[in-house]
């Protein structure tokens, strides 16, 4: 023992347990978001448990079983349970009962030790509302016009209610794409008019000049009118059409409730679904998750926006950083005087990108937003004044700042990459009589590609997750409208975007709801965490390739 | 020399000879090259300089930001002409809020509203004083309320108020001024015994019951107290006020000043001597004498006023002191007088002090000309020069503190714009304790803003710089030691195989959005902490000695088991140790909790007397730790890789045991790679915003104990800058914050760097 203690192989276990404990660590927390993002699409199966705590009236619950934990009984009183004096531990169920409309929460803790026998009820369905969450009850009658049209356990009964939520699913789908498309063009195009006239004002048009560009607003503004006045009549003749159906359930507690099938996304009877047809509806619920918009204050629905959002800006942020990264280490590297000076350059350069992100986000507020979009309103959108067209966040500034966060790794990374390359390669090209840029252009920066891509790949995957400085510079919880439309000039650079990354801190940390929102903070996270994990295995992967090729060449 | 001889059938006759194009068109083709040359030469070096350019912008804009918050308030003279109203005494003297019209109030009855450019009479109103009294005395309520008083002869007074109606013809803002009675313009009785009223004073309460108070001295030297409720009936609209007085002692001494608080609880009356005599008259008919100051300490005092909010006293000397006084509370819950700071003290006596409207600070002037702009919480003071030959009697400054109005012996008046932006905002008001309103002792405090125009400012950046530094602690005190020795072990102990999936893995860690670490640690450590508690102790306890003990049996195990795992594995093989002992840790935590903490971990703190948040320093410690193991990691591995082979080689062929050669070869020479991966890491730590925003509780606490928040810089940047007003102090100190962030990373970052180069060099050397 002594012996062992001296020859120093303690600390060799102790420093290897510290790399075990990193590797945990990191595989631990990809597979902690993997199963619980993955998790939440699965249709999980629907209990039903008769609970009959003491000195209360017993109950049946149904719901989703959430999870489970066991702690002493001293922390589930102070909870509020009633736990008897000889009981050391007790083992609760979180039982997501839905029905937030009706029960005073949707999510409740029950002691096993209170529970009854479990069971399945084959009956029983699961109904994704647009509003209130989800809803867990038994069918009794499916109504068509306020009548009675067909009860549950009548024959076709399930075929009949599957035919009329897609009915209403459809109709509502339609109705979506009219206001979205439509009407939102329109507004696009009727609020221009109004700016149009206001600039008319600003120029001081007077004459016919004024007189016929006062016409032609008119008339387009009745045109626009008239056109808005058929989609109104069209919407509401759908929005009639999807009130004629509903469905009476009946509750946990026996309370029948009326729930207008207008407002259901999705009806399933979990517990009677195949796995075969438990994995379609797992897909269907991915894929629903990553086209659709978010509904209940981000706590349900997709992430679509979010992710649209994400890679716009990050695609208008390689566009502005890629250029210029590469030219400031080129220049840093084949033509700069190396001396103190560009030492000095290169290690600021390098520094910047230790500098707290959030401090870029406050440089940009300052400076882009205020500043620079400012002077940008007053000069081209003096029409829309008082309220700002550039000076105010938005997806063009959070790009630029994002571009200015990560100029630094693309100039390391290109910098790197350049400097790699033999320096008998660049002599071969000189002496053969290339111009410096010729040498530069079609040898040296054909060779350095791959560093460059590695740099351009770890900046997207570092905006990608960037948080901080978005909060400052243009992303907001919910933009009402995509950044990229069908309304010249198609992208819309000064509109608000919406963000994976501030997706999750706003819907785990702002929301209402935490509990309901948790699964989908998870679900947003593994989106998130996959895209990035991809990207930095994609530069990694590249950069080694590199180093290969190289070594092989300098040899 | 190449002989470029003719082809045999070349072509068509009179052909060139050579395959190179002629000269002309060489020439042009090589000043083509060199054009192309020279525009990549200035393309790339411009857009070199452009981005060296733009990031050195991110200094200079954050500095040009923060710059006007330290500059000091500056006037420039506009108008001069002489006072509308000359005969008679000004008693006030007031500027409207968009600094046009001035108010003077006379000692006689009169209200004139002037121009405030040339001094032209806009509006004059008489006080509706009954026949057969005359005025005795004058005293303003607080300035926000417009309102004054007037007592008369007769024991009697009058309450009167300035409003003003807003009409926007012709797109022109126009003012028209109006004098408004609330308790009608018939005078109530003070004193029943009808005796002149030689000082009084008045307020109206702040909040809740619609009250006023008014504070009177007789010519005969009694002090009384009146009461104002006034109801208006509902269906005619007629306003009935009912007074009710009561007498209150008072001491030797002739009264000169008094002021009656917004809460109307507190009267406060000045003598001639200099002292100030506190009353507690929350209950009228129990009035009590609670203390007399003697604040002028030996001097007369001869101005004196509350500032905004009613809560501090300023008080001018007749030597040009001035000093700030509030009423403090002790242990036993009783109130007294406190002087709380003294201002740059004036040449001359003090004549006039005109608080500002919305900000604890307040203007001075003096007999020998003088003005003074001070400000409380900073105890800046922000000007302070003659303005004037003459004494100067009495100053007016406007709501928005733009403009102010200096009146002189002579009934001259000086108008002058003002900027005064940025007094809350001194280095002593940052960094020191300041002992704001209302508190018992100077403190520490971030409390940026509040619902109230009255609200004092807190702007001190140490809670957040502590919270900052608290957060970066316990960050290193997790991440340092493993990260290091994770370092020394990868780049020297395990084998090339595991290293390769071991290092890629670091740089994925070192990638993760740090959003997905706050919400993992804010939504599921912290909880999963606070259930769990004696499992994370007994983890963080336990776990290095089973690991060692670990080793320890595996050195005993016979050489056949052992000699399956080469050397370099350890690390693989204490995977499963350390996973089996999480699941004992979690699976025993409750019957720990049971067995030695009365049932929960959680209340035995409370209990022995620790603050338990459920998202506090420790979780931040592992969450922040997390994302700042890979920086250390990677740079403190390369150092330790980059240590030369010959010099361990050498080592170990002298017979030295490997972990001997660990210690006196490779971690001398990579000790400053070691170093600066820890400054590098500390730096990352410092700026880190989304994990402390979502896994502290952000309350800016000045304490390091690691069961509680913290609100660090760069956090509280991320929750309030999106909402303070653009220009604002309040704004400003938060770009100085992350200025503050942005050097103080930069320097940490650069010392890092110059270590790593240097330690480069002497590799290189060896």
């Amino acid at each position: 023992m002594k012996e062992w203690l001296k020859s120093g192989s303690p600390w060799i276990w102790l420093n290897g347990g510290a790399v075990a404990l990193c590797m945990i660590m990191v595989v631990g927390l990809i597979g902690l978001i993997a199963v619980r993002g993955f998790s939440h699409f699965w249709p999980a199966n629907v209990v039903s448990i008769p609970v009959s705590m003491p000195g209360q009236i017993p109950v049946t619950v149904i719901g989703e079983v959430t999870r489970q934990e066991t702690v002493t009984a001293a922390v589930a009183r102070d909870s509020g349970m009633t736990v008897e004096e000889d009981v050391e531990l007790v083992t609760r169920h979180l039982i997501k009962r839905g029905n937030r409309d009706q029960f005073p929460s949707d999510f409740a803790w029950f002691p096993e030790l209170y529970m009854g026998e479990w069971s399945y009820p084959d009956d029983i369905l699961m109904i994704e509302r647009r509003e209130w969450g989800n809803f867990y009850g038994y069918p009794v009658i499916l109504m068509r016009e306020g009548e009675r049209y067909l009860e549950a356990g009548d024959e076709g009964f399930d075929a009949a209610l599957r035919e009329s939520v897609q009915r209403s699913v459809d109709l509502h789908h339609e109705i979506e794409t009219i206001e979205r498309r439509e009407v939102g063009r329109i507004n696009t195009l009727l609020e221009r008019l109004r700016l149009d006239e206001r600039r008319i004002e600003l120029d001081g048009l007077t004459g016919a000049a004024r007189a016929d560009e006062e016409a032609r607003i008119a008339a387009q503004r009745e045109a626009l009118n008239n056109e808005y006045a058929v989609l109104r009549d069209d919407l509401d003749a759908l929005y009639d059409s999807t009130m004629r159906d509903s469905l009476v359930m009946e509750m946990s507690d026996g309370r029948e409730v009326t729930i207008s099938l207008s407002e259901i996304v999705r009806v399933t009877a979990p517990n009677k679904l195949s796995l075969f047809g438990k994995v379609g509806q797992y897909f269907d619920r991915l894929w629903e998750f990553f086209t659709e918009d978010p509904r209940e204050a981000n706590t349900e629905g997709g992430i679509f926006p979010a992710i649209f959002g994400t890679v716009t800006m990050v695609f208008v942020m390689s566009i502005i950083v890629t250029p210029f990264g590469i030219l400031a280490a080129i220049y840093l590297r084949e033509y700069a005087r190396q001396g103190l000076m560009t030492r000095i350059i290169r290690i600021s350069v390098y520094n910047l990108a230790g500098v707290p992100s959030i401090v870029y986000g406050v440089f940009g507020l300052g400076f882009f937003v205020y500043f620079m979009g400012g002077s940008i309103d007053e000069m081209f959108y003096e029409a829309a004044l008082p309220s700002p067209t550039f000076g105010t966040p938005g997806l063009f500034w959070a790009s630029l700042t994002l571009a200015l966060l990560t100029l630094p790794i693309v100039i390391v990374s290109t910098e790197e990459g350049l400097a790699r390359i033999p320096s008998t390669i660049r002599q071969g090209s000189l002496a053969l009589g290339a111009t410096k840029s010729e040498t530069l252009w079609k040898v040296i920066v054909p060779l350095a590609t791959p560093a460059m891509m590695t740099g351009l790949i770890l900046a997207i995957a570092r905006a990608a997750g960037e948080v901080a400085p978005l909060m400052l510079v243009g992303v907001v919880k919910l933009a009402p409208t995509l950044p990229v439309d069908g309304v010249f000039p198609f992208i819309h650079l000064e509109r608000k975007i919406m963000h994976l990354g501030f997706h999750i801190y706003d819907v785990g940390f702002q929301s209402p709801n935490v509990e309901a929102a948790r699964p989908l903070v998870y679900a947003t996270a593994l989106v998130l965490v996959m895209l990035i994990v991809v990207l930095n295995l994609a530069a990694i992967s590249i950069r080694n390739h590199l180093r290969e090729r190289y070594r092989g060449e300098s040899d | 020399m190449l002989n470029i001889t003719e082809p045999p059938a070349a072509g068509r006759t009179g052909a060139s000879s050579s395959l190179l194009p002629d000269p002309s068109a060489r020439q042009r083709l090589r000043r083509l090259r060199t054009l192309k040359d020279k525009c990549s030469r200035w393309g790339i070096t411009g857009a070199g300089f452009g981005v060296v350019f733009a990031l050195t912008l991110i200094f200079v804009y954050l500095f040009y930001e923060v710059l006007p918050v330290f500059r000091s308030a500056s006037i420039d003279p506009q108008a001069q002409y002489s006072l509308p109203l000359t005969e008679g005494t000004t008693s006030e003297f007031l500027l409207e809020r968009y600094e046009t019209l001035g108010i003077q109030y006379t000692e006689q009855g009169s209200a004139v509203f002037f121009e405030a450019d040339n001094g032209n009479i806009r509006e004059r109103f008489e006080i509706p004083v009954p026949e057969d009294t005359a005025i005795s005395s004058f005293a303003t309520s607080e300035v926000v309320s417009n309102a004054v008083i007037y007592g008369l002869d007769d024991g009697q007074a009058i309450i009167a108020g300035h409003a003003y109606d807003f009409s926007y013809p012709d797109d022109q803002r126009r003012i028209d001024p109006r004098m408004e009675y609330p308790f009608g313009e018939s005078p109530f009785t003070v004193d029943e015994d009808g005796a002149a009223l030689t000082h009084v004073a008045m307020q109206a309460s702040a909040r809740g019951m619609d009250r006023t108070v008014v504070a009177a001295v007789t010519e005969d030297q009694r002090l009384l107290l009146t009461t104002l409720t006034s109801r208006s009936n509902l269906l005619t609209g007629e306003v009935t006020v009912e007074s009710d007085t009561h007498p209150i002692r008072f001491p030797d001494g002739e009264p000169m000043k008094m002021l009656v608080d917004k809460s109307l609880r507190n009267l406060f009356v000045l003598d001639t001597e200099g002292r100030i005599h506190y009353y507690d008259i929350e209950n009228p008919a129990q009035s009590r004498l609670v203390q007399t100051v003697d604040v002028g300490d030996g001097d007369r005092v001869t101005a004196m006023d509350f500032m905004t909010g009613t809560v501090s006293l300023v008080m001018g000397t007749e030597t040009g002191e001035l000093s700030q006084w509030f009423l403090v509370r002790d242990e036993d819950n009783r109130y007294s007088l406190e002087r709380v700071r003294d201002f740059t003290s004036h040449d001359a006596p003090i004549t006039a002090i005109t608080p500002e409207y919305r900000r604890k600070g307040f203007l001075a002037v003096d007999e020998a000309g003088q003005l003074g702009i001070h400000y409380g919480t900073s105890a800046r003071t922000l000007y302070l020069e003659t303005v004037s030959e003459r004494p100067l009697r009495n100053v007016a400054v406007s709501p928005v503190n733009g403009r102010i109005l200096l009146l002189d012996n002579q009934d001259r008046v000086q108008a002058a714009g003002l900027w005064n932006e940025h007094p809350q905002i001194s280095f002593s008001a940052l960094w020191n304790r300041v002992w704001y309103e209302g508190r018992s002792d100077p403190e520490y405090i971030w409390q940026s803003s509040s619902g109230s125009d009255e609200f004092e400012s807190k702007f001190s950046l140490v809670p957040l710089s502590v919270g900052t530094l608290k957060a970066a602690f316990y960050a290193m005190l997790f991440a340092m030691p493993l990260a290091i020795a994770g370092a020394i072990y990868t780049a020297y102990f395990m084998t090339p195989k595991l290293r390769g999936v071991v290092k890629p893995t670091i740089e994925i860690m070192e990638a993760l959005p740090t959003v997905i670490l706050g919400f993992l640690a804010g939504l599921w450590l912290a909880p999963f902490a606070e259930r769990n508690l004696p499992a994370i102790f007994s983890f963080l306890l336990f776990m290095p000695l089973l690991m060692l003990l670990f080793g320890w049996g595996w050195s005993r195990l016979p050489l056949w088991i052992r000699g399956r795992v080469p050397e370099g594995w350890e690390a693989a093989l204490l995977v499963p140790v350390i996973l089996l002992f999480g699941y004992v840790a979690v699976v025993a935590s409750p019957w720990l909790e049971v067995w030695l903490f009365g049932g929960s971990m959680r209340q035995w703190f409370t209990e022995i007397g620790i603050t338990y948040d459920q998202r506090n320093a420790l979780i931040v410690g592992i969450a922040m730790g997390f994302a700042v193991i890979p920086t250390i990691f990677s740079i403190a591995e390369d150092a330790v890789f980059t240590v030369p082979r010959h010099l361990t080689q050498g080592s170990l062929a002298l017979g030295a045991t490997r972990w001997q050669t660990v210690k006196g070869v490779v971690l001398p020479t990579a000790s400053p790679g070691i170093f600066s991966g820890v400054m590098m890491g500390f730096g990352r730590a410092v700026g880190e915003t989304m994990i402390v925003l979502m896994a502290t509780g952000n309350s800016p606490v000045v304490n390091f104990n690691i069961f509680e928040g913290m609100r660090t810089l760069s956090a509280n940047i991320a929750v309030e800058l999106p909402e303070t007003a653009v220009g604002s102090s309040h704004f400003r100190v938060l770009f100085l914050a992350a200025l503050v962030l942005l050097t103080l990373t930069f320097v940490v970052n650069t010392l890092a760097e110059i270590i790593r180069q240097r330690l480069r060099q002497r590799y290189s050397n060896l």
